[in-house]
């Protein structure tokens, strides 16, 4: 007698959006075999703030803090983005070369401060809670760089269209080099209990697999793109604010799984401490932001004491400055991957249309490509090695 | 794209190019889209295998008021060449879901910012706003405070979408100044 065959249903599984793997907002329906997903179906928008329309009811300086907002953990990266973006579209790309050391310098910073985030938060979702602690200590000595330079541990609106806003105040350089002397023993400590662990590397080897030609397809960039085993990085390939003076390597995966790209984000911070030392041995002095009236404000002492000036700085923050009808994209390499602007402006005061490209909306629609046939509980390695902020997922 | 020799080889299909500074930009007709993207997809000298984004944009006073533009980014000649087709409202757009994964959610960003529609794309759902959202914010004639409002109601013990009630007209102020000409252009 043939044992009867029973018909069985695929089961639906609601997967946050109030999770604590979630990253913030995601909610994933995921159609569950068993333990094995079938397909996972991300629902976005839940954090969608419209900060496109917005930028285009604000004029060029006053869209610049959206940027910050977008992924809260690599705020000056995104800043640098639309900077330069504004930067070609008013011909300015000759910006002072104290500027551009001092934006190589915090966005390397930026980048530390992002992988510390995604690689801890990751091994917390997996199950390591310490790594989490320790990086956040590091981070905290981060944004008090942030908030020396700018005055905001987070949402420093620092970069701005023809340079930056203030010069280094004294001492911060000093203090910048202590902490990269010191940073490498802490990576080597959080890779001390990472690595080689046996539940950490269960966890992560041959866990979500992306060929090169998917990670292509699929608009994938940054470390989802160099796990891959394609070795493409903005910064060597279409340099920008000299990065082409700089000494670094850009490390690749081989495998495409989820411990090679653990792999390159560590030492993707390495390299990132080796350009800040850079930085800060060569740091040129000079001007911190192009001598254009229009484009960039006059300074205190000056506003105070010539009336000129004093017209500049009015009108430059009320009316701000008008730019010629043109269009660009421009991007850069965000601590995700690459992060475009796509920036119209018809000559006026206001954008026409400021496109955001987020790299974290292109890798998280990768998703069920990467989770096909895993089991539930890799869904949530996923997710930790997308590297996901909602903030620039739904704009 | 430097090498301008490639589009010489489909004058057909290409409309016009502009090239400023390091950006090329092409103009395709929307019936030779696809072709366009197959041949630069598998053209052993372009070899454009991603879709960095998708982004549409609206001109009210043209004809054709929407352009949407195609980031497309060749990794192997480390190139980059935007492109980029105009339609309107009613006329719909055929999907490259089935060259470019990547574009299945550029293009649902699209639909639902600009509601414009893309044939043959196999999920057309919106994605970035609510569910039951109506309208489509990114239009110029779309105003920046919305049609509704969405709170808690204590009584019905949900969440309810009510008409937008505002306390104080939305103030658009312009600062242009009156003695430097701001030349908008209209094409």
């Amino acid at each position: 007698m043939a044992i009867e065959q029973k018909k069985v249903k695929n089961f639906t599984l609601n997967f946050g959006p109030q999770h604590p793997a979630a990253h913030g907002v995601l909610r994933l329906v995921l159609e569950m075999n068993g333990e094995i997903v079938d397909r996972a179906d991300p629902h976005i928008g839940l954090l969608h703030r419209g900060t496109e329309k917005l930028i285009e009811y604000k004029t060029y300086l006053q869209a610049l803090p959206y940027f910050d907002r977008l992924d809260y953990v690599s705020m000056m990266c995104q800043e640098q983005a639309y900077s330069l973006a504004v930067e070609k579209l008013i011909d300015h790309t000759d910006i002072p070369l104290r500027a551009q050391y001092i934006r190589v310098l915090f966005g390397e910073i930026t980048r530390i401060l992002n992988h510390l985030l995604a690689l801890t938060c990751h091994a917390m979702d997996v199950g390591a809670l310490t790594p989490f602690l320790w990086a956040f200590e590091e981070r905290e000595k981060l944004m008090e760089f942030y908030e020396r330079v700018s005055g905001a541990r987070m949402h420093a609106a620092y970069v701005r269209p023809g340079g930056v806003s203030l010069d280094l105040p004294l001492g911060l350089s000093e203090d910048i080099f202590y902490f990269a002397q010191n940073f490498s023993s802490r990576i080597d400590e959080m890779e001390e209990m990472l690595t080689n662990n046996r539940i950490w590397k269960q966890r992560l080897v041959d866990v979500g697999i992306v060929t090169a030609e998917e990670a292509l397809n699929w608009g994938f960039t940054g470390v989802m793109l160099r796990g891959s085993g394609v070795s493409w990085d903005l910064r060597k390939s279409q340099p920008y604010d000299g990065y082409e003076q700089f000494h670094f390597d850009i490390p690749v995966g081989t495998r495409g799984d989820c411990y090679d790209r653990y792999l390159i984000r560590v030492e993707e911070m390495r390299q990132s401490i080796a350009i800040i030392m850079q930085c800060l041995n060569a740091m040129p002095t000079g001007p911190i932001k192009v001598d254009d009236k229009k484009v960039t404000p006059p300074s205190r002492s000056h506003m105070k004491k010539s009336m000129e000036s004093l017209i500049h700085h009015f009108q430059f923050y009320t009316e701000g400055f008008a730019v010629k009808s043109n269009e660009t994209y421009t991007a850069v390499e965000a601590p995700k991957g690459e992060f475009g602007v796509y920036l119209v402006s018809n000559g006026t005061n206001r954008p026409y249309r400021c496109k955001i490209r987020a790299p974290g909306f292109a890798h998280l629609q990768g998703l069920n490509l990467m989770t096909k046939g895993h089991m539930l509980a890799d869904v949530v390695t996923m997710i930790g090695t997308q590297d996901i902020v909602f903030g620039e997922v739904d704009r | 794209m430097t090498n301008h020799s490639i589009f010489d080889q489909i004058p057909d299909w290409i409309l016009f190019t502009v090239t400023q500074k390091d950006e090329t930009l092409v103009y395709v007709d929307k019936s030779n889209l696809k072709k366009v993207l197959l041949f630069f997809k598998d053209h052993m000298n372009c070899r454009i295998k991603t879709v960095i984004d998708i982004c549409g944009a609206d001109y009210p006073y043209r004809s054709d008021r929407f352009e949407i533009v195609y980031q497309l980014l060749s990794v192997e000649y480390n190139q980059r060449v935007s492109l980029k087709v105009c339609t309107n409202e009613v006329t719909p757009i055929e999907s490259i879901t089935d060259l470019f994964c990547s574009a299945s959610w550029f293009e649902r960003e699209v639909w639902d910012m600009y509601g414009i529609h893309f044939t043959n794309h196999p999920d057309m759902r919106r994605i970035l706003t609510d569910y039951g959202f109506e309208g489509h914010p990114l239009r110029k004639d779309y105003p920046l405070t919305g049609y509704s409002e969405v709170r808690y109601d204590d009584t019905q013990k949900r969440v309810i979408t009510e008409p937008l009630e505002l306390n104080q007209e939305f103030r658009y102020f312009d600062f242009s100044s009156p003695w430097i000409e701001h030349k908008r252009n209209k094409k």
